[in-house]
């Protein structure tokens, strides 16, 4: 696919999901698309490092939380405008993603996982102890002030739900864009063999943190929607199960097709509503259902269908 | 003529086993080498002492006079050493041309571009050529992990190829082969060989293609080299008979 197409065909999305939320005008509905924008992104940026990469983060959502807190608490010193505090942000997880980065990635696999996971309780304890400044368990306490800026207001629900779709369709398009660059074929070639691509002059280490950082710049800018979302930052954005939940979404959807995350993240999000509507025992249904989809069909639902469409095609002869 | 290769007095140690032992040899230029000897004798060891895969305890390994030892391994690459593996090393995801196409666009440095998108219509172009070289052009579009078995060695040795480069380390492109695919390989081998006018070393079992095809034959033995000559100095050298088959060649052979 081209990516003018791509262009198109997400500004067509753009346009369908807004003029849903805009015409309805229920504030359900204009919720739901929101945190399914948000949550989509989160998984595709997580994806860029599981799916393309071949790095399994288990610490994903300690961009989301690190978006969130210091864009949160950037807003709240009421000296800076939305997007300059959103321009910080992004630059300090950039630093961030680079310094956990450059020590993650000297680990391979489950030691990889953990080292994520560890930086990421890190972050957490930082946020749930530093009460003076955080908030802690409370979280950032009085609302994160959204003043206007260029005609934008987005103390306006309609307005912040609008640039919510835009920024995330846009980051969808440009994460896009970095898997289908010669870079994303790149991260492929390390992922399915790092040793190979390092013979081949890959410069696997300084790929393997460049694709770090960028996919923590993208789970932060989801951190960053969210909470002007809910206008505040909450220490659970940082903890481990909303990188596990990111990590379901993604294994859900299917990690080798650039849209699973994003089904993953919508059927995600409806399999947590409808459960939580028809039982009190929310964890073991969601348990059971995700047991099926992982030993039943043993990959993500995009996957399945891509294998399919794979298999179809015909084979060459074997080698003269 | 001076050596494209040069290696001087290499010594690898693994705790007290000696794997390469002061081990010297040269390599001319376009030259078409092989090495042989039994199992344990450090062949691999020595390949892997001059890509970079591990550091030599001592010695020197020059390539057109440049000491490369110890360097990592993307440097010892981009210098112009490629190499295959005994086992194929692909990249199983991906088809034939599209691991081609990597691979030239590795080569050409422009593997760290996000803003273009992939395939760049010169890498692919020269990917084709290369498929052409190596007779994958038939598998163009079949995702490497369904390969047969000595496709997927080819696909190892033209991703090697896809690097340009001056000296071509093969560890047993025949391994694992029938007989009469052993020799589809070596002659393809022979045929890059004469096409590209590299200098290639060749690790390799087999004596009949070892004998047909080598200008000159290295044996090492416990890390160290036993003999070294033409097809016809080899057969003949009363060590050799020895020390690799305890019996005379030609015997060994009939």
């Amino acid at each position: 696919m081209t990516a003018r197409l791509e262009l198109i065909l997400g500004a067509v999305f753009a346009a369908v999901l807004i003029a849903i939320g805009l015409s309805l005008g229920d504030k359900a509905v204009i919720d739901v698309l929101m945190r399914l924008s948000i949550f989509s992104l989160l998984a595709l940026s997580l994806n860029i490092l599981v799916g393309y990469t071949g790095l399994v983060s288990f610490g994903h959502a300690m961009f989301f939380g690190f978006g969130a807190y210091v864009f949160g608490l950037l807003m709240q010193t009421n000296a800076i405008s939305i997007p300059a505090a959103a321009a910080v942000t992004l630059l300090a997880t950039c630093v961030w993603g680079a310094v956990s980065g450059a020590l993650c990635i000297r680990l391979t696999e489950i030691y990889f996982s953990f080292l994520t996971l560890a930086f990421q309780m890190l972050l957490y304890s930082v946020i749930a102890g530093w009460v003076s400044l955080t908030g802690g368990d409370q979280g950032l306490m009085g609302g994160i002030p959204r003043p206007p800026f260029l005609g934008i207001d987005l103390a306006q629900p309609r307005q912040l739900f609008v640039l919510t779709v835009i920024v995330s369709v846009l980051s969808a398009l440009a994460i896009r864009q970095i898997v289908q660059s010669p870079f994303g074929y790149a991260l492929r070639m390390i992922r399915d063999n790092a040793e190979r691509a390092r013979f081949l002059g890959v410069p696997v280490q300084r790929y393997k943190l460049q694709a770090f950082v960028l996919s923590g710049i993208f789970g932060s800018l989801a951190g960053i929607l969210m909470s002007l979302y809910v206008s505040g930052a909450y220490p659970n954005f940082a903890f481990w199960t909303l990188s596990g939940d990111a990590i379901i979404m993604i294994v859900l959807g299917g990690i080798t097709v650039f849209l699973g995350p994003v089904l993953g993240a919508v059927l995600f999000q409806f399999l947590n509503d409808y459960i939580n509507r028809i039982t009190e025992h929310h964890g073991m249904v969601m348990g059971v259902v995700l047991l099926v989809i992982v030993l039943g069909l043993r990959k993500g639902v995009l996957d399945v269908l891509d294998e399919w469409r794979q298999s179809r095609k015909p084979r060459p002869e074997a080698a003269p | 003529m001076t050596a494209r290769l040069t290696i001087d007095g290499l010594i690898r140690r693994f705790g007290g086993v000696v794997a390469t032992d002061n081990v010297s040899m040269d390599f001319a230029p376009g030259s078409l080498s092989a090495i042989i000897g039994p199992n344990g004798a450090g062949k691999t060891t020595f390949f892997n002492l001059i890509t970079g895969k591990l550091k030599p305890d001592a010695g020197t390994i020059k390539l057109d006079g440049v000491d490369i030892g110890g360097r990592p391994e993307a440097d010892i690459v981009r210098m112009g050493i490629g190499r295959a593996f005994q086992v194929a090393s692909i990249f199983p995801r991906f088809t034939v041309e599209e691991s081609l196409t990597a691979a030239v666009l590795s080569h050409r440095r422009q593997t760290g571009s996000m803003f273009q998108r992939f395939p760049l219509p010169a890498a692919t172009a020269r990917a084709k050529e290369i498929m052409d070289l190596a007779g994958l052009s038939h598998a163009a579009a079949t995702p490497s992990r369904f390969l047969s078995h000595g496709d997927q060695k080819l696909l190892d040795i033209a991703l090697a190829l896809a690097l340009e480069p001056k000296v071509l380390l093969l560890d047993e492109p025949t391994a694992g082969m029938g007989p009469d695919e052993r020799w589809k390989m070596i002659e393809r081998v022979q045929l890059l060989w004469r096409q590209v006018g590299m200098t290639l070393v060749f690790i390799e079992h087999d004596m009949d293609i070892v004998f047909k095809i080598a200008q000159s034959i290295r044996v090492l033995r416990y890390g160290s080299v036993l003999a070294e000559g033409t097809a016809e100095e080899i057969r003949t050298n009363q060590a050799v008979i020895d020390a690799y088959l305890g019996t005379s060649l030609e015997e060994a052979l009939a």
